[in-house]
């Protein structure tokens, strides 16, 4: 007996409309649909059972949702779910990532999206389902489906897969025994390198990105300078208790009127250095008595009244990333002109 | 401005600008405090400094 695939869509992929049908609620039918109809062909000795739509809106707005669209799933007793793909579209890929990663921690079954790298249900969802790389708009539709039938086709045969065979995100590391040991791997590796020959990395880094330099400001004592950290400069007692290592959080404080920042009043929060320096005087990580005599001799035109800190030990890339977003449009919001960024 | 530049480097900072030591980046406790001061002020002043300057791409004012 053929194996059973369900497969989840958005409303514009089950055709009913764009934006205008977003609220749509959950509902399924039977076979493959939008998608699925070219997906389906190419499972190997299994088929897609049950289609379930959910709009956009509905899903992402109402907390019923994902058990709504569970039960709907549950009800075809699936060997696998496929989700998408959903490409660059922010709301069905968190969609997609959620459901995909419910899927394969209650039913126990593997689930299998396509995303866009930048798509930020990638971040999000990546080690928790299997999220293929396929390109950011519907274009990439005809090289997505192999890549997602592919994938969908080992998981249901039991085959190993691969994350860089596979065209799909890595989820974790896995624990493997080499006839090799880490060191002598290390050496070949670098031989192969400068030798220009090919080798394959066992520790993929982040991929950074870069962005253009901004340009010089013109006129430092017309500027409004802020002081932002990764050192966990924090009011004493850590008010918004902002972890030593791995920060899910940033903290805003007020440094108006302080001419001088002085020991006991603030502390740092870090997890990865000695603090007793940063502790015994805080300028030594963010150097407000500098900077506001700096502003009383005119060389700045002002410090900016609110430090901004984090704690740097262990943060993720991706966390990273969205506490200096959401910090530098306050900081753009608020008029700054430019900013000094302190590190531990 | 920090003191592990090939970190910032890395992650893609553009003005970067070597501090003291990785515990107290802007201070030096071996220091008088007069002294810790002039020196905290000095490297403030280099960070200021590359606000002011245009560049092309990473650069570490050294």
């Amino acid at each position: 007996m053929s194996k059973k695939v369900v497969h989840y869509i958005n409303q514009f992929y089950a055709g009913i409309g764009g934006e205008e049908e977003a609220g749509t609620a959950p509902f399924k039918e039977d076979g493959p649909k939008g998608p699925g109809m070219g997906i389906n062909p190419q499972l190997q000795d299994a088929e897609i059972v049950g289609t379930v739509v959910c709009g956009d809106d509905y899903f992402n707005e109402k907390d019923s949702a994902l058990n709504e669209v569970m039960d709907m799933i549950k009800s075809y007793d699936p060997d696998l779910v496929i989700l998408g793909p959903a490409f660059n579209a922010g709301r069905y890929g968190m969609a997609c990532g959620k459901i995909g990663a419910t899927v394969m921690e209650e039913l126990d079954i593997p689930a299998v999206t396509g995303l866009y790298e930048e798509n930020p249900g990638t971040d999000i969802y990546r080690t928790l389902l299997y999220v293929t790389r396929v390109g950011d708009s519907a274009v990439a539709m005809r090289d997505a489906i192999p890549t997602i039938s592919n994938l969908a086709n080992k998981l249901l045969a039991g085959e190993d897969v691969d994350p860089a065979v596979d065209a799909y995100h890595e989820r974790f590391r896995k624990n493997y025994f080499t006839e090799k040991r880490g060191s002598e791997r290390a050496v070949d590796m670098l031989v192969a390198k400068l030798n220009d020959e090919e080798f394959k990395t066992e520790f993929v880094m982040p991929d950074f990105d870069r962005v253009d330099p901004e340009t010089a400001i013109e006129d430092l004592s017309k500027a409004t300078i802020a002081i932002v950290t990764s050192g966990g400069m924090v009011p004493a007692g850590n008010p918004d208790r902002i972890e030593s290592s791995s920060a899910s959080k940033f903290g805003a404080y007020s440094i108006e009127g302080l001419d001088d920042l002085v020991e006991g009043e603030w502390e740092t929060a870090h997890g990865g250095f000695d603090n007793t320096y940063a502790n015994e005087d805080a300028d030594r990580v963010i150097p407000v008595d500098v900077m506001r005599s700096m502003e009383k001799d005119g060389i700045i035109g002002k410090l900016y009244d609110t430090f901004y800190s984090t704690v740097g030990n262990g943060t993720s890339v991706a966390n990273s990333k969205a506490y200096g977003e959401a910090i530098g449009k306050e900081l753009k919001d608020a008029g700054v002109d430019a900013v000094l960024l302190t590190s531990t | 401005m920090c003191t592990v530049t090939p970190i910032s480097q890395t992650v893609g900072a553009n003005r970067i600008v070597p501090t003291v030591a990785i515990p107290h980046p802007f201070g030096n406790p071996s220091l008088s405090m007069d002294d810790e001061y002039k020196l905290r002020y000095d490297i403030v002043e280099k960070g200021l400094q590359t606000l002011v300057t245009d560049i092309d791409g990473q650069t570490v004012f050294e």
